[in-house]
């Protein structure tokens, strides 16, 4: 642990009052002091790495274990590695990851047809649920999307 | 399951996940459930989460591999597996915190790893598949006990603890009066678990009347709609002797109804990390001095909280990640002695092939849904 001052101890009164017992995070945690010794703790081997990890810039290095599920890759790959440029804490950091997800979602389509796969958008989205359990919900929604579409589209052409 | 974009999922064949660290096994997954956690990723909610990753943190299987440095495990071994990958050697996870790992998830140092949870939690892939890889495969998979129901064992992955715990960071005393928001699974096991720490009232609010009926059969406790109350705080204000509950309980999270102002900020502009009425109201109808816990899940940035009124009330707020191993021994035997019984939380089993409609019929609330469980 760092310490700007080596004679904190001798402050007059030091540690007089602490109260084990008056821990916050009781009962989730059982206190034991560990957490003075900082990250000089016991861990596991390495994972190897051969894909690309995006690290928290808030960590010295990375965790002895991660998922590999989807690297970034592509455009939405290049904002995801800005975002991780700045911290947790700042929206920099947070609304493109928000925007990468939304590129992403294109990224995917442009990949399904690149395979020659049409995603199927009912079925993707369940939309049989809402058939069978909800139909007049999901009618009026279906209505109201079409009223909107209309009226947007009479507007459009008027501008014109 | 395979993300293909909000509300899009479909089933896809991956390749088998392989055994990438020495103390990793491989599982083929017996059940996996969907959880209100889930529908988060499933509406697009949470930063990161790339198109072609497998959600599922809650899961139990068989053990079908595992890495040279794997002692307690075999082959073969039926296990259930806590939703948090937790190394069992940092100081979080040797102080009982399994939910705040510090060496599970590179990607963020406020949240530890989490099964299928996007890469904000460390981007591994999830349970709703038929094969997963299990990290740190000594430290959470636990062996089920042969009396076990299967069923009872998969909801000790996450509903299970998750409402206990929100009970017990309650700290509640006997003859409290608890409040409980969300009657969904966690909200519903919440108020069922709190009666183990000796209260005298539990209440639990929602809005959707077929999960209040559930709550009220099953969790013993006061159910009522809020769409049917003028003011929550002021009802619940007077539903407690005008005193305010002792212990209030957030099992709602970021996708709360309720609110305009929340709803508009939180969930149709993302302006903050979702919609925080549950948390508000919570705030507002305790008691000074009272215990709020918390949950329910909230995205990363920040949320508009009256934090005005946790000073000047003197409101303790305890949350976190249900740390789902340190609970499992005292859970598994309130669930073996039949004072528990998880299972009864399950309404619809489908097989993962048709994980598009389970995630609809869930996030609409449709067929009085409570709890699905997925068969690979
Ligand atoms: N901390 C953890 O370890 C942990 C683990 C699992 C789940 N969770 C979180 O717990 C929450 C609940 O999970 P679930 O599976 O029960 O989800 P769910 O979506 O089934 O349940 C949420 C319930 O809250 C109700 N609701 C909405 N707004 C409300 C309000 N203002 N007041 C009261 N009720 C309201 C909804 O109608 C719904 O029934 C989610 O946020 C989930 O992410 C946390
Ligand atoms: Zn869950
Ligand atoms: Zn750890």
């Amino acid at each position: 642990m760092i310490t700007q001052n080596e004679d904190y101890k001798n402050i007059p009164g030091w540690g007089m009052d602490a109260d084990p017992e008056n821990e916050p995070t009781y009962p989730m945690k059982n206190y034991t002091g560990d957490d003075h010794s900082r990250i000089n703790y016991e861990r596991a081997e390495h994972q190897p790495q051969d894909v690309e990890i995006l690290m928290s810039n808030e960590r010295p290095a990375m965790t002895r274990v991660f998922g590999t599920a989807v690297p970034p890759s592509g455009l939405s790959g290049m904002i995801r590695r800005y975002a991780f440029q700045h911290s947790e804490d700042r929206y920099r950091h947070w609304i493109p990851l928000i925007l990468a997800d939304r590129v992403n979602v294109f990224e995917g389509l442009i990949a399904d047809i690149g395979t020659g796969h049409l995603p199927n958008f009912i079925k993707e989205r369940g939309l049989a649920m809402e058939w069978k359990y909800n139909r007049t919900g999901l009618l009026k929604k279906a209505a109201t999307a079409a009223v909107i579409g209309v009226v947007l589209v009479a507007w459009i052409r008027k501008k014109k | 399951m395979n993300y293909r974009g909000p509300y899009r999922i479909r089933t896809v064949d991956k390749p088998m996940p392989e055994i990438l660290h020495p103390e990793d096994a491989i599982i083929r997954v017996t059940r996996s459930c969907i959880c209100g956690s889930d529908l988060h990723l499933y509406h697009g909610m949470v930063p990161d989460t790339r198109v072609g990753s497998t959600f599922g943190h809650e899961f139990t299987g068989i053990v079908e591999e595992v890495g040279p440095l794997v002692q307690k495990l075999k082959v073969g071994d039926q296990v259930l597996v806590p939703f948090n990958v937790a190394c069992g050697k940092c100081n979080f996870c040797k102080q009982g915190l399994f939910g705040n790992c510090h060496e599970s998830n590179p990607m963020a140092t406020a949240v530890g790893g989490i099964f299928g949870y996007s890469h904000t939690a460390g981007g591994y892939d999830g349970g709703q598949a038929e094969y997963v890889r299990v990290p740190y495969a000594d430290v959470g998979p636990t062996v089920i006990p042969a009396e076990m129901d299967p069923d009872d064992a998969v909801l000790l992955t996450d509903v299970v603890p998750t409402g206990y715990q929100a009970a017990e960071m309650g700290g509640i005393k006997e003859g409290d009066t608890v409040i409980v928001f969300g009657a969904g699974p966690i909200g519903i096991m919440a108020a069922r678990c709190a009666w183990f720490f000796g209260p005298a009232r539990v209440i639990i609010i929602d809005h959707i009347d077929y999960r209040l009926e559930f709550a009220r059969n099953y969790a013993k406790c006061e159910a009522y709609n809020f769409k049917e109350m003028a003011d929550p705080v002021v009802f619940l204000k007077k539903l407690t002797d005008w005193y305010g509950a002792d212990v209030c309980i957030d099992c709602v999270g970021c996708e709360a109804e309720g609110n305009t102002l929340q709803t508009f900020s939180g969930r149709v502009t993302l302006m903050q990390a979702g919609a925080a009425t549950a948390f508000q109201w919570a705030i507002n109808s305790v008691k000074k001095g009272g215990i709020v816990s918390v949950v329910g899940v909230y995205g990363p940035p920040f949320n508009l909280a009256p934090i005005g009124n946790i000073v000047n009330k003197g409101i303790t707020i305890r949350a976190n990640q249900a740390s789902v191993k340190r609970l499992l021994p005292k859970l598994i035997d309130h669930v073996l002695s039949g004072r528990l019984s998880p299972k009864e939380l399950i309404t619809h089993r489908v097989p993962l092939a048709e994980v598009a409609d389970a995630y609809r019929l869930f996030s609409s609330k449709l067929d009085n849904c409570i709890k699905t469980v997925l068969i690979p």
